[in-house]
């Protein structure tokens, strides 16, 4: 293991060099503008492609064709430039290509602002283009998961031929912290890519392969809407993902991802001190929703959602609860971040105090 | 005896979807018999469009893959980036490459991204049905210019060559045509010399193929023939607007 101290951008960047990444197609958007600062300076030391494409449409279309022929690609953006990459990701997600997309979230909706923010949720989580598709969704609270979690993005792209998303914020992307990287990689199962036979290479002594979304027949397209089903149903089955804290005694359940879900720490922390019994769960994976954590929802009185915007975790986690316990929300959008003292104040009135 | 001609290894021997007289089949035949000649089959990557040429890789027997609508340059760019010694070629219409896809055309170019665009120009949108394109000539009739185009209206027609000339990474621009077999061997020769230029590593290439479009043209194959040789020459000039010196 070595050290080092990482601004949470350049460890998207780092984590992705680690995991054999080795093409970046991006177009600049702030707050994530060091991602592509970083693979511009980095990808071509590891032996890799960097282009700074025409528009983020161009950058999800190069990641289209370098994806298709079986390399490790990636390429970020913020808001807007998620939402000019959904008709490629859509695509991608039709085509069953690995590919690992990173949005550090900015308040919006339209051109909003530069500050960090939660309102890409629903995009992220509910397909986000045209079409019935999901994508993988992780959601990193560190710079160190930054760092794990794009090499673990790229990991689980290939192992279900599926694009995966790193949903951070500007917060996130922007601050600083220690981060241990493995030093020997060899033993890194996220370095190592699955053998690719569908891939398009020229089809030298073999039948031909096609990357093809177009399916005119409904009959096949139906067909090819239940086998992404059943490949999503597989994948929401083994890859729950959600970090427990205080959470086996707890009376007031705090429900919170990324950046908010440290303040939610804190507040959990101050209640504890305070003699109030609350917890928090924290989504590591926002698809698929880690919804077996609220199996078990026996002494809680409440659940307060804490998210960077007015509620889209929110309706995840009341269909996790289905009524059994009240839920309610706090919210900072537009940019804000939520502040651990006015969370206390609603966890309190949640247990009647 | 000697094989004076055989059947297209790379063409798949197969009914096409193409209306009677379009000029899709035509290109796509030169397509296969350059590749074949060049005995690159298996280390060719075609990227096919949206439009009528969607199915491209129906007809053409290599590895492919199709690209969101005026996207394929952006596609080809990062299948060349990943596989630099393949042949990489896009397949476009009028609207997906001079309308929506401008943009990924212009920086491909500018970039010159070491792909081959192969250009059909059949001055409309030919799978919605026959509207305006960008190359649609100043008082023609199509479904969204039902009384002729009107540049006061809808504009000028585009030239592509032209427009992409002052472009660095733009190496070999030609237009060329298919309406009769004196030009359908010129445009042979011109998309033998495209995928020459992008295999030796000089840059990006582009070949504009004037084509016929009878049923939205609304004549017949022979008239479609007549009008392209009427009009469309004039307004798109044929030749080698660009070429490398010691490529043939």
């Amino acid at each position: 293991m070595s050290r080092e101290l990482m601004r949470g951008n350049d460890a998207v960047g780092a984590g992705a060099i680690a995991a054999n990444c080795r093409f970046y197609y991006g177009y600049p958007i702030t707050p994530q503008n060091e991602i592509g600062e970083y693979m511009s300076r980095e990808l071509p030391r590891a032996g890799g492609v960097f282009i700074q494409a025409e528009s983020e449409i161009a950058a999800i279309n190069m990641v289209y064709g370098s994806a298709a022929t079986g390399g490790r690609v990636m390429t970020s953006s913020s808001g807007p430039g998620i939402s000019l990459k959904m008709e490629g990701i859509s695509y991608i997600a039709a085509a069953e290509l690995p590919c690992v997309i990173a949005n550090m979230m900015r308040g919006g909706p339209g051109l909003g602002n530069i500050a960090p923010s939660h309102s890409d949720y629903f995009q992220a989580t509910k397909g986000g283009g045209h079409g019935d598709y999901r994508l993988i969704v992780l959601a990193p609270s560190s710079v160190q998961e930054i760092y794990d979690f794009t090499r673990m993005a790229f990991y689980l792209s290939d192992k279900y031929r599926n694009p995966a998303m790193i949903l951070g914020d500007g917060f996130m992307g922007q601050m600083m912290e220690v981060v241990e990287t493995p030093d020997k990689k060899e033993d890194d199962e996220y370095a190592k890519a699955p053998e690719k036979p569908w891939a398009i290479t020229g089809c030298k002594g073999r039948e031909r392969n096609i990357v093809n979304t177009l399916l005119l027949d409904p009959d096949a397209l139906e067909e090819h809407n239940w086998n992404l089903y059943e490949k999503y149903k597989v994948i929401a089955e083994n890859e729950k993902r959600v970090d427990l804290y205080y959470t086996e005694d707890a009376e007031i359940l705090l429900v919170s991802f990324g950046i908010a879900s440290r303040i939610c720490k804190e507040a959990v922390e101050n209640a504890r001190s305070e003699g109030i019994k609350a917890g928090l769960i924290r989504p590591i994976t926002l698809w698929p929703f880690p919804d077996h954590a609220f199996n078990n929802l026996n002494g809680v009185k409440g659940i307060l959602t804490v998210e960077m915007n007015t509620g889209q975790m929110l309706e995840d986690v009341r269909l996790a609860v289905n009524d059994r316990v009240p839920v309610e929300f706090h919210g900072r959008p537009g940019g804000t971040l939520p502040d651990s003292t006015a969370i206390l104040e609603e966890i309190k009135k949640i247990g009647g105090r | 005896m000697s094989t004076v001609l055989k059947k297209t290894r790379t063409l798949i021997d197969t009914r096409m979807h193409y209306c009677p007289g379009c000029s899709h089949g035509i290109v796509h035949r030169l397509i296969g018999e350059v590749i074949d000649e060049f005995d690159l089959r298996e280390q060719t990557v075609g990227i096919a469009p949206v439009g009528c040429s969607v199915l491209l890789d129906a007809y053409l027997d290599i590895d492919a893959v199709q690209a969101a609508h005026g996207r394929a340059p952006a596609v080809g760019t990062g299948v060349k980036r990943a596989l630099p010694e393949n042949l990489v070629f896009t397949y476009q219409g009028d609207g997906d490459l001079v309308s929506i896809g401008m943009s990924e055309m212009v920086h491909a170019a500018a970039r010159g991204e070491k792909i081959t665009i192969i250009f059909i120009n059949n001055t409309n949108y030919g799978m919605t049905g026959g509207q305006m394109a960008p190359t649609t000539l100043e008082k023609q009739v199509t479904t969204t210019t039902p009384l002729g185009r009107e540049p006061e209206q809808a504009g000028y027609p585009i030239q592509v060559p032209e427009l992409l000339y002052s472009l660095q990474g733009a190496k070999y621009l030609s237009r060329v045509s298919v309406h009769n077999p004196k030009n359908i061997n010129k445009a042979k020769k011109s998309i033998e010399k495209a995928f020459k230029v992008q295999m030796e590593g000089l840059g990006f290439s582009l070949v504009e193929v004037l084509s016929i479009c009878p049923t939205n043209w609304r004549m017949d194959p022979v008239q479609s023939i007549k009008w392209l040789e009427e009009n469309m020459i004039e307004a798109y000039p044929l030749g080698e607007l660009k070429t490398v010196e010691g490529v043939s």
